[in-house]
């Protein structure tokens, strides 16, 4: 594809509104692009996500904003979203976005890879999973570890806010054990679901936890797992985007939890194989990282 | 390995020469042969020119899914694989849809029912995949027997739904389904039904056209909406995120698109009638006051029973219904007319067929219907039972 898919039709130009506009003058594409697109675009460049429809202040809205800057090939790139809180803000998105269930995003997205690499053998076509935790973990977890066992050539990324946040505050299979959330009103009884390591075990090339308090870790991370997926099979990014209105934070308070989870549960992990090793090299000797 | 880009104007990437449906269904010269209705599943998936399948294990589909598989190795379909579960292949056939491919599975019962989430969602976004149903019964108890109390599940999904009689409509209606959905004014899922066993094990005759020619390709760029492979503009690309919001905007997206979903399977009457011979198909005594209303297997018995009626004196007709999502009401409604009773067979615990038809002729017909002989769970219909009935209701009423 070329970026003149986001061009307006002259005929329609003067009703446009100006963030549309403003896409298509001054967005960041890597065919338009002179450096590696990143998260030093942030400040001066449009972004492909235009505003959101999440809570003031919310960390997932950051998040997203850094993976979105951080894509290698934003217009040649596909994301595949559950039902959630991520689900508010992809209607924002100016890419090929797909919401179509609640925990099938990962075998919509085989479905796609699968088909692009059969239709387009010569392009590069990015897919990307983007979900959150209750879709990732509980009700998307078969569909999500099989498409590890099956080495998908796709990046699954978890918004982990530890909670069902949309449906009101609800345990989740990654709620920490003792939390206290709507359907464990005693107090959540088992473990943190260790996703990153599940992902290790089930064929993950690469597999991330970290929390979104570094903006450009987050996006370095992007990069890398989108590189790898495209080459050598499954990346799994687990990243820590807490709900700040079920564990009760105010708006400006996210950043320093998430701080503070960089300390505890969300200490850096990172896996990777020794072929992807090899491979992110060869990126980086390229210029791509 | 086989290649997309390995396809010309006259052949596709198999090699064989593509031609009209009309020229593959109606007027290529065929050659008798000798299958079952799982075997003919790959004859006509051979020219069918198929990009995608998924595949998943479950008695009776099994062998039609393997037999695609096969063709997948064969190269003449573009992809394949077995996926985790029905829920998840469904999810993975819409993704390959979504991104523009001809895509098949197949699937039976308990798997129809485990996927049911999919199937709304299917039509919801506008793929033209094929579904091919090979009925069995539903747990429990534990059952593999044919039954198509599945098919009930189906009715309001969205998708349309063809049932075919035997291994010859089996393939000519698999063919003509891909058709019929992809037309850009359609553009909906298609179920094409078969009672599992009954005709996907069945070994009969069929008249098949040779396997050097095949469809078309299907075009996504036909579609009413843009495929997802970033060749396009993103049909998404929304400035307010209409599902979450509380607005009158919101209801009459959501409700608009309901009824567009089942406008444009109505919108497929004209392309079915012509490629499947009409909506219904009746053979018997035009004006007979028995009348049998069936689908698949069911109206084969029911021509069975004709033949014995017509031995002791009694004129009955069959009416056969080849589609059921979109209901042949207009067509129904001709061919009972002067009917007396109408007598519906079916294989399945709740006469799901019986309740489509009633609905259909309310107000509109005279005559008595009478929802059996029904049976279930894997037992037969002997044309025994089904005079059974027609010779109590007709010397009642004599």
């Amino acid at each position: 594809m070329s970026v003149d898919i986001y061009k307006i039709n002259p005929e329609f130009r003067d009703i446009m509104p100006k963030d549309i506009i403003d896409l298509e003058e001054n967005a960041t594409w890597a065919a338009t692009a002179t450096k590696n697109r990143g998260i030093s675009d942030l400040t001066d460049k449009k972004e492909i996500l235009e505003e959101h429809s999440l809570c003031a202040g919310c960390p997932e809205s950051a998040a997203l904003r850094y993976i979105l800057t951080a894509l290698p090939v934003p217009e040649d790139t596909i994301i595949v979203n559950s039902t959630g809180c991520t689900s508010l803000m992809f209607p924002h998105i100016a890419l090929h976005t797909v919401h179509s269930l609640f925990g099938n995003q990962n075998a919509v997205a085989s479905g796609i890879k699968r088909v692009l690499d059969w239709r387009f053998p010569d392009k590069i076509k990015d897919v990307i999973v983007l979900a959150g935790d209750g879709a990732t973990i509980d009700i998307g977890l078969d569909y999500t570890l099989q498409s590890f066992f099956r080495q998908e050539k796709i990046t699954t990324i978890c918004f982990d806010n530890e909670v069902y946040a949309n449906t009101g505050g609800q345990e989740s299979g990654s709620t920490p054990k003792g939390q206290v959330f709507k359907m464990a009103p005693k107090g959540k009884v088992f473990e943190k679901v260790p996703m990153w390591e599940l992902a290790v075990t089930s064929g993950c090339q690469y597999s991330v936890k970290l929390t979104a308090s570094a903006p450009k870790k987050v996006a370095k991370v992007l990069r890398e797992a989108v590189l790898i997926a495209r080459e050598l099979g499954p990346t799994y990014i687990h990243l820590y985007t807490p709900c700040i209105l079920e564990i009760g934070l105010a708006a400006n308070e996210g950043l320093w939890e998430m701080k503070e989870q960089d300390k505890d549960r969300f200490t850096a992990f990172r896996y990777i194989t020794p072929e992807a090793e090899v491979y992110l090299k060869e990126c980086k000797a390229k210029g791509l990282l | 390995m086989t290649m997309r880009s390995q396809m010309t104007k006259e052949k596709n990437w198999s090699g064989q020469t593509m031609v009209s449906t009309d020229h593959l269904l109606f007027e290529a010269p065929r050659t008798k042969h000798f299958m079952t209705g799982s075997e003919v599943v790959k004859e006509a998936m051979k020219r069918c020119t198929v990009d995608a399948s998924v595949s998943y294990p479950i008695t009776p589909q099994s062998e039609a899914a393997h037999l695609i598989g096969e063709l997948w190795a064969e190269g003449y379909i573009g992809t394949y694989f077995r996926g985790e579960n029905e829920f998840g292949v469904m999810s993975e056939v819409a993704g390959c849809a979504m991104a523009g491919a001809r895509v098949v599975t197949t699937t039976s019962g308990p798997g129809t029912l485990r996927a049911m989430e999919n199937f709304p969602m299917w039509s919801g976004t506008r793929i033209p995949c094929q579904l091919i149903l090979m009925a069995r019964g539903i747990n429990t108890p534990l059952t593999i027997q044919p039954d198509n109390l599945e098919v009930s599940f189906m009715l309001e999904t969205g998708c349309m739904i063809w049932y075919a009689e035997n291994v010859q409509e089996l393939f000519d209606m698999t063919i003509a389904a891909f058709t019929v959905a992809e037309k850009p004014d359609v553009h909906v899922p298609i179920v094409t039904v078969v009672d599992g066993f009954f005709v996907s094990h069945t070994r009969e005759s069929v008249m098949l056209p040779a396997d050097d020619i095949a469809l078309f390709p299907y075009d996504p760029y036909a579609a009413p909406l843009p495929p997802i492979d970033s060749e396009m503009p993103p049909g998404r690309f929304l400035r307010d995120p209409f599902v979450m919001k509380s607005n009158y905007i919101s209801y009459a997206t959501h409700a608009s698109w309901q009824w567009e979903v089942r406008s444009a399977c109505e919108r497929s009457r004209p392309y079915a009638k012509h490629f499947l011979k009409g909506l219904i198909h009746t053979m018997g005594d035009a004006d007979a006051e028995v009348v049998f209303v069936a689908c698949g297997t069911a109206s084969h018995q029911a021509k069975e029973a004709n033949r014995e009626l017509t031995k002791l004196g009694i004129k009955s007709k069959v009416v056969k219904l080849r589609t059921i999502r979109p209901f042949p009401h207009d067509e129904l409604l001709e061919a009972v007319k002067g009917a007396k009773y109408i007598f519906i067979p079916e294989f399945n615990v709740t006469g799901w067929l019986d309740k489509e038809v009633t609905q259909s002729l309310y107000k509109k017909s005279e005559a008595d219907i009478i929802g059996r002989p029904r049976v279930a769970g894997g037992m037969s219909m002997p044309v025994e039972a089904i005079l059974k009935e027609v010779l109590e209701a007709v010397n009642k009423g004599a």
